[in-house]
C-alpha cells in the first residue's frame, strides 16, 4: 500500500517532506544535466578566432569523423578498452572463483580485502608506481639485465602495452570484487543438485556456475569499460601520451586550443559509445540486482 | 457523555479502489470502541483518518466539536499506538515516553514527573533508563502505551496493538487496557480482527466490512442480535437458513426454509428473500413444545470435535437431501458420537431474522 | 576438497596477489631510497624524501586542500543525499522513477566528461576555477552513491516511527533531526566516509576545475611531469597510507550500518 500521506494535498503544516528531494534534484539538474545539455549544444557551435560562435552546424562532427587522428583516437580507445576489459575479466574470474570456492570461508573475506586494498591507492599514484616497475631502470629490466637474460633494457613503458597493464591492474581488483560478490550468492544447493544428478565438476561449472555468474561479470565488465574509456591518467602516465586516446584528444582540445565545441563533440561521441555498449550488454545486465 | 469523535459520510478512495465507503459514526466521550473487521475491511484506514495520517476523500471528521478533517496529527487531541509500537530505537524508555511532552515544550521537572507517572500506570516503574532493545514484546507494548498517555490525549487510537503478543499475555493485556482506559478516563478506539478480543474489551463494537459499517452496538447485542448476515457470520459461528417469507403478522414472520417453516420475530414483506440465523449453542437436543419453541427437526451427527468447554458437532438434516451442515454445541458431558440421530429445537426469541 | 587439487589454485592466488602488490611494494620501498632515483639498487633506508616532501610547502598545502575539499564536499553530499532519500522514502514524489533516474545518472558518465561540462558551464556563469568548483564537482559525482546507500537503508519500520513522532507533536525539522537522522546514523556516516575517500583520491575533476590551489593528486601529477624522484614515492606512499585509513573507517561504518539490515 502506498504511503497514504503522500497523496493528500490538504494536510496543513507538514509540507517539508514534499520538497526534501528537491535540493538534491535541483543540484543535479544545475551541475550535471545542464552542463551535459550545454555540451550537446555547443558541439554544434564553433570556435572562431577565439570566440564561441553559434553556428549550429554539424561541422565539428564531420571534422571529427573526417580527421584521421581524431577518428583514430576513438578506434584506439575502443581497442584499448576492449583489450583491458577482456584481459581483466580473464584474470579476475579465476581469482574470484578461487576465493569463493577454494578458500575456507574464514579466510575468504580477509584475502579479498587484502587483494583489493591497493585499489584504494590514489589513482595517479598507482599508475605511476607501475613506471617504477617497467621503465628502463625499473625492477623488471634491472632483474633481466643483471641476470644477463637480455643485453639491452626492454622498452615497456610508454607503450600501449603499458597502458593496458596499468588498466588491467586496476580493473582486475574491481572485477574480482564484483565477480566474487556474485559467485558467493549462487546457492550451493544448485551445484549439489547438479552433482547429484550426475554432472562432473567441469559440467557443474560450465552449466551451472558460469551461466549464473554472467550477470556479475557483465556488470563488472560494463563498469570497467565505462571507466577505462574515459580515463585520462593511465594512458597519459603509463602510455606516456604516445598514443592518443579519446581522453587525451579531449584534453588537448581543452588545454591547447580551448576548443570547447570540439571537446564537446568528442565527449558526446564517447557517451554515445557507452550507450551503445550498454544496449548491447543490457540483456546480460540485471541492473536491478546491483 | 457527549460525542467526542464524529465521522460524517467519510469516504476514502485510492483511484478506482474505495477503501472506506460512506461511514458515519459517533463515538461518545469515555467509551471504549472497537473497530472490528477482517483484513482489508478499511478499519485501519478509518483509524488513520481519525488520527490524521490519512485525509478523507469525502466527508468530515470532527473531534471535540471542531472540524479536524484536514488537520495534521500533531494538532489533534489524538495519539496513536502503532501495531509495531514504533518506539524510537535510539532513545531510552524515559526519552521515548517524554518525547511528546518535550515537543509540547514542557519543563524538565514536570516532564520527569509525568513520565514517571505514565510508566507507573503501565506497570513499568524503574524501567526508565533501559534501552528499547532490552525489552520484551509485552514491555515494549507498555512503553508505547505510556508514551501515548503521557500527553494525556482525549482520544487514544490503537492499531491492532496486541497482535504480536502471545495468547496468555494478550488476554492479560486486554484486561489491563480496559482498566487503563477507565483509570485515565480517555476515549479509546481500538482496531482488531479478533472478535473475541473485541467482545472482551469493547463498550461498543463497530463491525466493518468492505469499507462499510455493518453493525454497531454493545458486544452482547451485536453477538445475539446481529444486524446483517455478515455480522452473524463474523461474530462467532452461526447456522444460516435461507428462505422466503411466507407471511408476516403480529410481529412474527414465517420463513419457508429447507428445514421447514420457521416462525421468528420480526417484520418483512411476503416473498422477500431472507435468512434466519441461529447460533450453534442455541440449538438444543430433544423435543419440546411451547410458544417459543422452534422445531428444527432431526439431524444425524457426521463429526464430533471436543473443544474443552463444549463438543462441536457437525450434523446433517435427515429429512431432506440438502447438504446444509448444521453446527451444534453440546455440553462436554453429553455423550454423543458420529452416526447418532437426534432431534433439535431452538427458542424463537433467539433466532434472528436477517434481510441480507 | 583434496589438497592436491588445491595446489594450482594456491599458485594462481599467489601469482595474482603478487601482481596486485608489485607496484605498491615498489612504491613504498623506494620512498625510503637513499639515492636520487627511485630505481635499483635499493640503498637505504632513508627518510630524506619524506623530509623533502614535508618541506615542500606547496605539497603540504595541497594536502590541506584535499582534506578540506573532501570533508566539505562530503558534508554537502551527505546532507543532500539524506534529504533526497528521506523525501523519496516518505513522500514518493510524483515522478519517482524519473527523479531517481536523474539522481543516479551521474554514475554512468565518465568523470572527465562531468568535469568538462562543469568547466564549460562554470565558465559561462562566471564561477572561476577554484577549490570551490572542485568541491561542486565532487558533490556531483558522490551524490548518487550517497543517495543510493541511505535510501537502501530506509526500512518500512521507519514509516510508523515518523508518524509516531509527528503524532506526538514533532514538526518536520524535529522529526528529521531528533528521530530519523539518529536512527540513520550508520548509513549517514558510511556515505560521508565513502564520499570523503573518493573525493580525496579524485584527479581529473580536480585537475580541470582548479587553478592555483590544487589538491594532492594534482600536485603529484605535476611532480611527475617534472621527473621521477623518490619524493613522488614518498608523497604517493603517504597518500596510500591515508587512503588506507579513510577506507578502513568507511568499512567500519558500513559494517555497522549494514549489520542491522533487515
Amino acid at each position: 500500500m502506498s504511503d497514504p500521506v503522500g497523496d493528500n494535498k490538504k494536510l496543513k503544516g507538514c509540507e517539508f517532506s514534499r520538497w526534501a528531494t528537491q535540493p538534491a534534484l535541483i543540484f543535479t539538474l544545475i551541475f550535471f544535466v545542464t552542463p551535459l545539455a550545454i555540451m550537446v549544444v555547443i558541439s554544434f557551435w564553433q570556435r572562431v578566432s577565439g570566440k564561441l560562435v553559434a553556428t549550429w552546424s554539424g561541422a565539428n562532427y564531420i571534422k571529427f569523423f573526417g580527421t584521421d587522428y581524431l577518428l583514430e583516437s576513438l578506434i584506439n580507445s575502443i581497442e584499448v578498452t576492449l583489450a583491458t576489459t577482456v584481459i581483466s575479466v580473464l584474470l579476475a574470474y579465476p581469482l574470484a572463483y578461487i576465493l569463493a570456492f577454494r578458500i575456507s570461508p574464514k579466510w575468504q573475506k580477509i584475502i579479498l580485502i587484502f587483494a583489493v586494498l591497493p585499489f584504494w591507492t590514489a589513482y595517479v599514484v598507482r599508475s605511476y608506481s607501475w613506471l617504477l616497475v617497467i621503465s628502463e631502470n625499473g625492477i623488471i629490466n634491472y632483474v633481466l639485465t643483471s641476470l644477463g637474460i637480455v643485453d639491452q633494457p626492454l622498452e615497456m613503458a610508454y607503450t600501449r602495452g603499458a597502458t593496458i597493464l596499468g588498466f588491467v591492474h586496476f580493473f582486475t581488483m574491481l572485477l574480482t570484487l564484483t565477480i566474487y560478490a556474485n559467485l558467493v550468492q549462487i546457492k550451493p544447493s544448485y551445484q549439489k543438485a547438479a552433482e547429484d544428478l550426475g554432472a562432473s565438476k567441469l559440467q557443474v561449472f560450465l552449466r551451472i556456475t558460469l551461466p549464473l555468474s554472467i550477470p556479475g561479470v557483465a556488470v563488472g565488465a560494463f563498469i570497467t569499460f565505462v571507466i577505462a574509456i574515459g580515463d585520462y591518467i593511465t594512458p597519459q602516465i603509463l602510455g606516456g601520451g604516445t598514443e592518443v586516446l579519446v581522453p587525451q584528444a579531449i584534453m588537448l582540445q581543452v588545454s591547447r586550443a580551448a576548443n570547447f565545441p570540439m571537446a564537446s563533440v568528442m565527449s558526446i561521441t564517447l557517451m554515445l559509445v557507452i550507450v551503445v555498449v550498454y544496449v548491447i550488454t543490457a540483456k546480460h545486465l540485471k541492473m536491478d540486482r546491483v | 457523555m457527549g460525542t467526542i469523535v464524529d465521522l460524517k459520510n467519510v469516504k476514502k478512495s485510492y483511484g478506482p479502489v474505495t477503501a472506506v465507503n460512506d461511514v458515519s459514526l459517533k463515538i461518545s466521550q469515555g467509551e471504549f470502541v472497537v473497530l472490528l473487521g477482517p483484513s482489508g475491511s478499511g478499519k485501519t484506514t478509518i483509524l488513520s483518518m481519525i488520527g490524521g495520517f490519512i485525509v478523507p476523500t469525502d466527508g468530515t471528521i470532527s473531534i471535540n466539536g471542531k472540524d479536524m478533517t484536514t488537520i495534521p496529527p500533531a494538532f489533534r487531541p489524538t495519539v496513536t499506538v502503532f501495531q509495531d509500537y514504533a518506539l524510537f530505537p535510539h532513545m531510552t524508555v524515559s526519552e521515548n515516553v517524554s518525547f511528546g511532552l518535550k515537543m509540547r515544550k514542557i519543563g524538565k521537572v514536570e516532564r520527569q514527573k509525568q513520565t514517571a507517572k505514565s510508566l507507573d500506570v503501565v506497570g513499568l516503574s524503574g524501567f526508565g533508563n533501559r534501552g528499547v532493545h532490552e525489552l520484551s514484546g509485552g514491555q515494549r507494548q507498555r512503553v508505547a502505551l505510556a508514551r501515548a498517555i503521557a500527553v494525556e490525549p482525549a482520544v487514544l487510537l490503537l492499531d491492532e496493538p496486541l497482535g504480536a503478543l502471545d495468547l496468555k499475555i494478550r488476554h492479560q493485556m486486554q484486561e489491563e487496557l480496559v482498566h487503563l482506559q477507565k483509570n485515565i478516563g480517555a476515549t479509546f478506539v481500538h482496531v482488531t480482527h479478533d472478535q473475541e478480543e473485541a467482545m472482551a474489551i469493547a463498550d461498543n463494537i463497530a463491525l466493518i466490512n468492505e469499507g462499510k459499517i455493518e453493525d454497531y452496538g454493545p458486544p452482547d447485542r451485536v453477538y445475539l442480535q446481529p444486524a446483517t448476515l455478515f455480522a452473524a457470520r463474523f461474530m462467532g459461528e452461526s447456522n444460516i437458513f435461507s428462505g422466503t417469507v411466507e407471511s408476516s403478522e403480529g410481529g412474527f414472520v414465517v420463513v419457508k426454509t429447507s428445514i421447514g417453516n420457521l416462525k421468528v420475530p420480526g417484520e418483512c414483506e411476503s416473498g422477500s428473500n431472507v435468512s434466519v440465523a441461529i447460533r450453534p449453542e442455541q440449538l438444543y437436543p430433544g423435543t419440546q413444545t411451547g410458544e417459543e419453541i422452534i422445531d428444527i427437526g432431526e439431524v444425524q451427527v457426521s463429526e464430533v470435535t471436543f473443544q474443552g468447554t463444549h463438543r462441536l458437532c457437525r450434523t446433517v438434516n435427515t429429512k431432506n437431501e440438502s447438504d446444509h451442515t448444521i453446527l451444534l454445541r453440546l455440553p462436554p458431558e453429553q455423550e454423543i458420537k458420529v452416526g447418532d440421530v437426534i432431534p433439535l429445537y431452538s427458542k424463537r426469541s433467539q433466532a434472528v431474522l436477517l434481510k441480507k | 576438497m583434496h589438497r592436491l587439487r588445491n595446489i594450482p589454485s594456491y599458485v594462481y592466488l599467489v601469482l595474482a596477489l603478487s601482481f596486485i602488490y608489485l607496484p605498491v611494494v615498489v612504491l613504498v620501498l623506494f620512498s625510503f631510497q637513499d639515492g636520487v632515483l627511485p630505481v635499483f639498487p635499493f640503498t637505504g633506508p632513508s627518510l630524506q624524501w619524506y623530509e623533502k616532501m614535508l618541506a615542500n610547502d606547496r605539497l603540504v598545502e595541497s594536502l590541506g586542500n584535499s582534506i578540506m575539499v573532501a570533508l566539505l564536499s562530503s558534508l554537502v553530499t551527505t546532507v543532500l543525499g539524506f534529504l533526497a532519500a528521506y523525501g523519496m522514502a516518505r513522500r514518493k514524489p510524483r515522478f519517482a522513477g524519473g527523479v531517481r533516474f536523474v539522481l543516479m545518472a551521474p554514475l554512468t558518465v565518465s568523470y572527465l566528461i562531468i568535469g568538462m561540462g562543469l568547466l564549460i558551464t562554470l565558465n559561462m556563469i562566471g564561477i572561476p576555477k577554484s577549490l570551490f568548483a572542485v568541491g561542486l564537482g565532487h558533490v556531483v559525482i558522490n551524490l548518487p552513491l550517497c543517495f543510493a546507500i541511505i535510501y537502501s537503508q530506509f526500512g518500512d519500520h521507519l514509516r510508523n516511527i515518523d508518524w509516531a513522532a509527528r503524532d506526538l507533536g514533532a514538526s518536520d525539522g524535529q522529526t528529521l533531526f531528533r528521530v530519523i537522522a539518529p536512527i540513520m546514523k550508520p548509513s549517514l556516516l558510511a556515505s560521508f566516509c565513502l564520499s570523503a575517500t573518493l573525493s580525496w583520491d579524485e584527479f581529473i575533476i580536480a585537475f580541470l576545475l582548479s587553478r592555483f590551489d590544487v589538491t594532492l593528486p594534482v600536485i603529484i601529477f605535476e611532480m611527475l611531469r617534472a621527473g621521477l624522484t623518490p619524493e613522488v614515492n614518498a608523497a604517493g606512499t603517504m597518500v596510500f597510507a591515508i587512503s588506507m585509513l579513510t577506507i578502513g573507517i568507511t568499512a567500519i561504518c558500513m559494517f555497522i550500518a549494514f549489520r542491522g539490515k533487515k
